[in-house]
């Protein structure tokens, strides 16, 4: 029956090809519209370490001496706290991290120097988020407290360097002091760049910059106070300091943050009694105001507190779907004045015995089929409109694919459309006298 | 015109009356609420930032190996001189952070030096005596800083007593609401005396709610080039890629190697334009949703109407032979657009009200101004009138003849 109704259909869909066109060309453009932009919103909100993230934790402490400061901790701590927490190694697995763009050197390559985005950072970085290498491994804990001079790289920067072979043993110029290259990275593109999120809820939904590419250089975090001096990127400071005579290190500022991985609920429950028996500690030492001001997020929660889906891409969804919407509306509206033009054809086959369900399902076939078609200009708008995200001048540019999942989403949605579209022509049409129908013939 | 039997018709078919109705009351919604959206972009790119942005220039030195502070500073004095050389330059500084730049440096500006006294979040913006010349900023009361009060960096962090500051407009009527704010004091880097108000002046990007942009102030500091940037003001406008090249030279020329490359040398028109590129894609994306839903809307109508003509052929050859003229037919068709497109502009006023008051909620967005309601109205009517102009053309050519046959 369902292959009868599809050539029905078929025929009828030729019958009027104007109105077929542009009922198929609404749909198409409904679903590309919404598509597109749910494709972004999508690859923007997803984890970023899928299977792991649940068990990464950013435990923060505020640090200010002053009591007029009660606002939740920032977003980064200074020296001293990351420091002690990370030594401290209550966690499985610790990480600091601190940012810098540093002048960088390839001796012997006849390149100008660049600057480079460095991250420091310590030796569980690269297990703990899954960093993929493709040369080389990365340092180890005694690398960390030896203050070795060694570097990981990115592939970008090594194929821009050294033309992607393995550059693994080679020397950089990192500054003014000289490094090792002890391992390269495979191609590695999280997104958000998680661990660097900071600081989302001052920028006015303005965070595309969360989707760009992670650093080029990572080195060992003693390593990198010795080369890098006062070039760290600070967050803020809490008072005046004299950045040419007194170190980062001591200076009221925050610029560190620390990732840990706890692998089950009684460890986070430990780590989180743990950094409020520091802070609690660092109050009656008198370094700290506010012992009771720590916080520690999950992975997921931290992305969601700072709020890192841009609000255009939020924005950009809802409409896309208030548009999708209006082409419903549309297709009902054409479809209503298809199926009833045909009054006197159903009302023939009600006559000779079709059910009212049955003529419900030949237009219901009828509406899918259109979705269908509509299905395929939808996906063809959809790589349209992501390649055109992939020019615009944005962080996440070059993310904006299709993957399977999508494309499946993308013909689920067109013919659910175009079924709920057809819903109600179809029952109007199914409840069509036939006596009346067959008179007027 | 006979409304009451346009709607008497229109009752008998009243599901594809509602679905036009409400296709047209959603575009009527979205396309008001995305004109407005529309405008409040094009207004962000187009405030003022204080400065004449068309004469001033750029330029980032990587500094390397810098040396002491004292040579970095006698360096900084002999890279000025030789770019005031430059001809077509009109002056020279160097300033901590530019205007659409990627760094702001900002303090908490309060009126007591009280630890729990509310405060605002102000930008500071540092340079040399030419600094206020360069960028063309212009004082709405009292002065600009004296020779002698420049000083050096740390002299202003440590919080020498009595620096003096010049503030913004939007500062000064938020600090002082309604009294002349020179000769008064704030609290930034210890206690500073207000000399001079400008007219107006902007963080180099935005940060905190809308109305922080304008809270800037400046500091009398003379700053080592590593600490910021130069910027230069030209004499023409049509000058400045010249001065540019010319400034690359002569800062070459003029000091050790440093990390001198035209990738970081920019005019400040390109920055406002790089930092809005964002603002100029979204409009245009909604530009493009809003043509596309009025193009997907006026298909309803035209597939509807022509629906309700082929529906109508013998009744429209009948009245032809009673009597209509063809314009009657047209004119009842485009009646019947009118009633319809009415129903769904009133519906849809409701619903962009509606929408906008979601969009506050969640976006930071404004009232939407009542303008953009009979904007919305005007566009749908004439949308609706030229949609049915087809439909309703085919329907006045249907002959009197019709009526007599009996198909």
């Amino acid at each position: 029956m369902f292959v009868y109704y599809l050539d029905l259909a078929l025929r009828s869909l030729k019958r009027n090809k104007v109105l077929t066109a542009l009922m198929v060309i609404a749909i198409a453009v409904g679903i590309g519209a919404s598509m597109t932009t749910l494709t972004v919103t999508y690859l923007l909100s997803g984890d970023p370490l899928p299977g792991r993230s649940q068990r990464i934790f950013y435990p923060q402490v505020n640090p200010s001496p002053h009591a007029s400061t009660k606002h939740g901790p920032w977003d980064v701590m200074d020296y001293r706290s990351a420091m002690d927490l990370w030594s401290a190694r209550r966690a499985d697995r610790q990480a600091l991290i601190a940012n810098a763009t540093v002048k960088l050197g390839a001796p012997g390559s006849g390149r100008p120097p660049l600057m480079v985005p460095t991250l420091a950072t310590t030796a569980d970085f690269f297990p703990m988020f899954d960093a993929p290498f493709r040369y080389g491994r990365g340092w180890s804990a005694d690398d960390d407290a030896g203050r070795t001079r060694v570097v990981v790289i990115s592939d970008d920067l090594n194929r821009k360097l050294f033309g992607g072979e393995d550059s693994v043993g080679r020397t950089l110029r990192l500054k003014d002091g000289d490094v090792r290259i002890v391992g390269v990275l495979a191609p590695w593109r999280p997104s958000p760049v998680f661990y660097d999120v900071r600081g989302g809820r001052y920028s006015n939904g303005d965070t595309a910059s969360f989707f760009g590419r992670p650093e080029d250089v990572f080195v060992p975090f003693a390593a990198a106070e010795d080369l890098v001096g006062n070039d760290f990127d600070a967050f803020t400071c809490w008072a005046g300091w004299d950045s040419a005579n007194a170190s980062l290190q001591s200076s009221p500022c925050v610029w560190m943050g620390l990732w840990v991985q706890l692998d089950d609920a009684a460890k986070v429950a430990g780590y989180r009694s743990f950094l409020a028996s520091y802070a609690a500690q660092q109050k009656t030492l008198g370094r700290i105001a506010y012992a009771e001001d720590t916080r520690m997020m999950g992975l997921m929660q931290w992305l969601d507190f700072n709020q890192v889906v841009p609000s255009d891409v939020r924005l950009q969804t809802w409409l896309a779907f208030a548009f999708l919407a209006i082409c419903l509306f549309n297709t009902v509206g054409l479809l209503l004045a298809k199926f009833l033009r045909r009054g006197g054809e159903i009302g023939v086959r009600r006559a000779l015995g079709a059910t009212r369900r049955a003529v419900f399902a030949q237009c219901l076939v009828e509406a899918g089929l259109i979705g269908v078609l509509g299905g395929v200009g939808g996906w063809l708008l959809t790589l349209l409109g992501l390649w055109l995200i992939r020019r615009q001048p944005v962080a996440y540019a070059d993310l904006a694919r299709l993957d399977v999942a999508m494309f499946l989403v993308t013909f689920g949605l067109a013919v659910a459309v175009s079924l709920l579209a057809g819903a109600l022509p179809a029952m109007r049409a199914s409840r069509i006298a036939p006596a009346l129908q067959l008179k007027v013939l | 015109m006979h409304f009451r039997h346009i709607l008497s018709a229109l009752g008998r078919h009243r599901i594809a009356v509602g679905l036009l109705v409400l296709e047209i009351a959603f575009s009527c919604a979205v396309v008001c609420n995305a004109l407005f959206l529309i405008g409040d972009r094009l207004e962000r790119m187009q405030r003022p930032s204080g400065v004449d942005e068309a004469h001033v220039v750029e330029l980032f030195i990587g500094s390397v190996t810098p040396g002491s502070a004292d040579a970095v500073m006698a360096q900084t004095r002999t890279d000025l001189a030789a770019l005031q050389a430059i001809p077509g330059v009109a002056s020279a500084s160097v300033i901590n952070q530019t205007l659409f730049g990627n760094s702001l440096s900002s303090s908490g500006v309060s009126l007591s030096d009280a630890a729990k006294a509310p405060s605002i979040p102000v930008t500071q913006y540092m340079g040399d005596a030419r600094l206020a010349g360069t960028l063309g900023l212009k004082l709405a009361a009292g002065q600009w800083f004296k020779p002698d009060e420049f000083v050096t960096r740390e002299q202003l962090i440590s919080g020498s007593p009595g620096l003096p500051v010049i503030i913004t407009k939007a500062v000064a009527e938020h600090l002082f609401p309604g009294q002349p704010a020179v000769g008064k004091t704030i609290y930034a880097f210890g206690a500073n005396r207000v000399v001079g108000v400008l007219d107006r002046l902007v963080q180099p990007r935005d940060s905190g709610p809308a109305a922080y942009y304008g809270y800037a102030m400046m500091f009398p500091v003379n700053l080592p080039y590593t600490e910021g940037a130069y910027v230069i003001r030209v004499k023409d406008a049509s000058q400045r890629e010249a001065v540019i090249q010319g400034a690359l030279r002569a800062l070459k020329a003029s000091g050790p190697m440093r990390l001198i490359t035209p990738k970081y040398a920019f005019t400040l028109e390109s920055q406002r334009d790089k930092y809005y590129r964002n603002d100029r894609a979204m409009a245009w994306l909604l530009v493009g949703v809003c043509l596309l839903l009025l193009v997907v809307t006026a298909v309803g109508i035209v597939g509807l109407t022509s629906f309700w003509v082929a529906q109508r052929r013998r009744q429209i050859g009948i009245r032809r032979a009673i009597g209509a003229t063809r314009g009657d037919i047209l004119r009842y068709f485009q009646a019947e657009n009118f009633l319809i497109a009415t129903l769904g502009i009133v519906l849809g006023m409701v619903l962009t009200y509606g929408i906008n008051l979601l969009l506050m909620r969640h976006y930071e967005l404004g009232r939407l101004p009542g303008y953009y309601l009979p904007l919305g109205a005007l566009v749908l009517w004439v949308l609706g009138q030229l949609a049915v102009l087809g439909p309703a053309l085919r329907a006045a050519a249907v002959p009197p003849v019709v009526a007599t046959r009996s198909v």
